[in-house]
């Protein structure tokens, strides 16, 4: 069973990687960056909600964080956006630590909100900061393309092949984490608080750590963006709504999963991508009324997440084969 | 001038406080975070304004039409929606309530536009009272005086009559509560219900003095969310208290750093608070 649901991972990344190749379609290719890049959010974001069970509503400020960082540091001093973004990581990494740490003694809602007003004071720096140009936002100066400058003109294969890295990355490190002691004492953390510390993990060590591991991944992903979009403003990274999008795809495939990220991003970001680019034109927003819709319906008929969905599947496949086997 | 921001600062915060309360009785009764809650305050402000564009009715006379229109929605939204993901794992209600409040705003955008609409005539419109140097508009006042008669009104029902009581029971806890004979889906369903009253009211007190518009109800469900979380989660003292401080800290904030810092001040008093409550100013 082990050995088949690896294969299962090894599949899906195998087709996530031939797809752009045989639908050479812009949009399409556009799509499925998006999809990486929020898959790879939404996996940052397990390790510290899905694993540690500590509710992230903040995790924009740790995506702009990155986008900033590497934006400015190449608009200001030119330097090459992949040393900026292990600034924005190291940064965004210190960041989480140091604004979690008195946190961690939240419980539950508590910590959720915490996290929901850091981010929005984060985003009110930014909005007023004028050495970052403030509200009006920053449009990444065009040079050369090539992997140096991190940027792609002709083409959006590099970027996806970027983005393809990360998220395998970022995928085989939240698995990494998952299978170590660390994800056991992240899920007993998640489990019970209490007893985790009867049993001697310093739990506000561990949720340190999951903070920081995801705050760095998400950063990555903030610079990633950036480079993709060439423009940023506080409005754009440090919004409610991304943080709110990581949760949901998050929660929408199956929270706490490998693949729930990989699910969920997967019904929503074509269903919004899609909905904007059928229906967006109008201005009227037409696609997030429809795409606000399927989100209640999906919630209140799959309560379990899509993952669960499957579970309960393979389940039912498993005892019917236990009873043939009985039966014999 | 100090004494102009403060109580200007206390008197929305009343407003603020009466839609925590209603955030925060789902809260605690339910354990959901309901997102859509600030929509349904979005709603209840444009049933004041199309009222008083199509029929020229004052807000004050739409209000409790407004407050049954919205009553009825929650009631729906509960009975629809909710009680559908009330007993899922972990974060899926808070899908379900996300997936709604975009629902309904996108909705809002669609039908009225963004544009913001404000209500140019009402008995309160323009009217001033000055307590000494302090100048205080009419609708202000009003919309605090309501909040607070309203905040009242809904901590009788609470505390005093056998309804409230069994909101109480259930919110402490919900299988005992069952087996004492409480309708606890009734309960539910009122609860909903309540908050839905709560944001009615406020949303027409709102409109008199605020310009309408599909995002409004953000900002205030933003705020309450930190009340609720500062006053303990439930607590309707606790809310009432939250709206209060938050609202000065607006509006202090405002006045000594500058307008654009001032949620900023009443996000990084929330923090600092909850350092030495963590679980808010009332919880335990």
């Amino acid at each position: 069973m082990k050995r088949i649901r690896g294969n299962i991972l090894a599949l899906i990344l195998l087709i996530i990687f031939i797809l752009p190749f045989i639908y050479p379609n812009n949009n399409f290719r556009h799509i499925l960056i998006l999809f990486l890049i929020f898959a790879g959010l939404g996996e940052s974001w397990n390790i510290i909600t899905g694993f540690a069970g500590q509710t992230s509503f903040g995790h924009a400020a740790f995506f702009g964080i990155g986008a900033y960082t590497s934006t400015i540091l190449f608009y200001k001093f030119h330097l090459s956006p992949w040393i900026g973004m292990i600034f924005g990581a190291i940064l965004a990494s210190i960041i989480s630590a140091v604004v979690s740490y008195p946190c961690f003694k939240l419980k539950g809602h508590y910590f959720a909100i915490a996290t929901l007003a850091i981010a929005e004071i984060i985003k009110q720096i930014f909005v007023s900061w004028d050495y970052v140009e403030g509200a009006t936002g920053i449009s990444i100066p065009i040079v050369e393309e090539g992997v140096v400058n991190f940027q792609f003109h002709s083409s959006k294969i590099p970027y996806f092949l970027i983005a393809y890295a990360f998220f395998v990355a970022v995928v085989f490190a939240a698995k990494f984490i998952e299978k170590n002691r660390m994800g056991y004492y992240l899920k007993a953390i998640r489990d019970s608080h209490e007893a985790a510390e009867a049993l001697g993990i310093n739990t506000t060590l561990y949720k340190l750590y999951a903070m920081m591991v995801s705050a760095a991944f998400t950063a990555i992903l903030g610079t990633l963006y950036a480079q993709y979009i060439l423009y940023i403003d506080p409005f754009m990274v440090f919004p409610l709504e991304i943080s709110m999008k990581i949760v949901l795809l998050t929660v929408l495939g199956g929270i706490g999963s490998i693949y729930g990220p990989i699910i969920g991003a997967a019904v929503l970001i074509p269903l919004s991508e899609y909905t904007r680019i059928l229906l967006g034109g109008t201005g009227k927003g037409i696609d997030l009324i429809i795409f606000g819709a399927l989100i209640v319906i999906i919630a209140c008929y799959e309560p379990n997440g899509i993952i669960g969905l499957i579970k309960q599947r393979s389940r039912k496949g498993d005892t019917s084969v236990e009873k043939a086997e009985a039966l014999s | 001038m100090l004494g102009q921001v403060i109580l200007s600062g206390v008197l929305i915060g009343f407003v603020y406080s009466l839609v925590a309360v209603g955030l925060t009785l789902i809260w605690g009764v339910m354990d959901i975070i309901n997102f859509a809650h600030g929509e349904f305050l979005m709603i209840s402000m444009y049933t004041a304004f199309w009222m008083y564009a199509l029929l020229k009715w004052d807000p004050l006379f739409t209000l409790p039409l407004a407050s049954l229109l919205i009553f009825v929605i929650s009631f729906l939204t509960y009975k629809l929606i909710i009680k559908k993901v009330l007993d899922a794992p972990g974060l899926t209600a808070l899908l379900a309530t996300f997936g709604l409040s975009l629902f309904i705003r996108n909705l809002a955008q669609f039908l009225w536009t963004p544009n913001y609409r404000f209500i140019t005539e009402s008995i309160v419109t323009d009217k001033k009272m000055a307590f000494g140097t302090i100048i205080i508009g009419m609708p202000q006042m009003v919309a605090a005086l309501g909040s607070i008669l309203m905040t009242a009104l809904i901590y009788y029902f609470v505390k005093k009559t056998r309804m409230g009581m069994a909101i109480q029971a259930t919110a402490l806890d919900r299988d005992t509560a069952k087996l004492m004979g409480i309708d606890t889906e009734k309960v539910y369903a009122v609860t909903f219900g309540i908050s839905g009253i709560c944001v009615g009211v406020a949303g027409v007190l709102l409109s008199t003095f605020f310009p309408v518009y599909p995002e409004a109800g953000a900002l205030y469900s933003l705020l309450a969310f930190v009340i609720v979380a500062f006053g303990g989660f439930g607590n309707i003292q606790g809310a009432l208290l939250g709206g209060i401080i938050v609202g000065l800290a607006e509006s202090l904030g405002g006045f000594f750093l500058g307008t654009q810092f001032k949620y900023a001040v009443v996000f990084l008093l929330y923090l600092l608070v909850l350092q030495f409550r963590p679980r808010g100013l009332f919880g335990w």
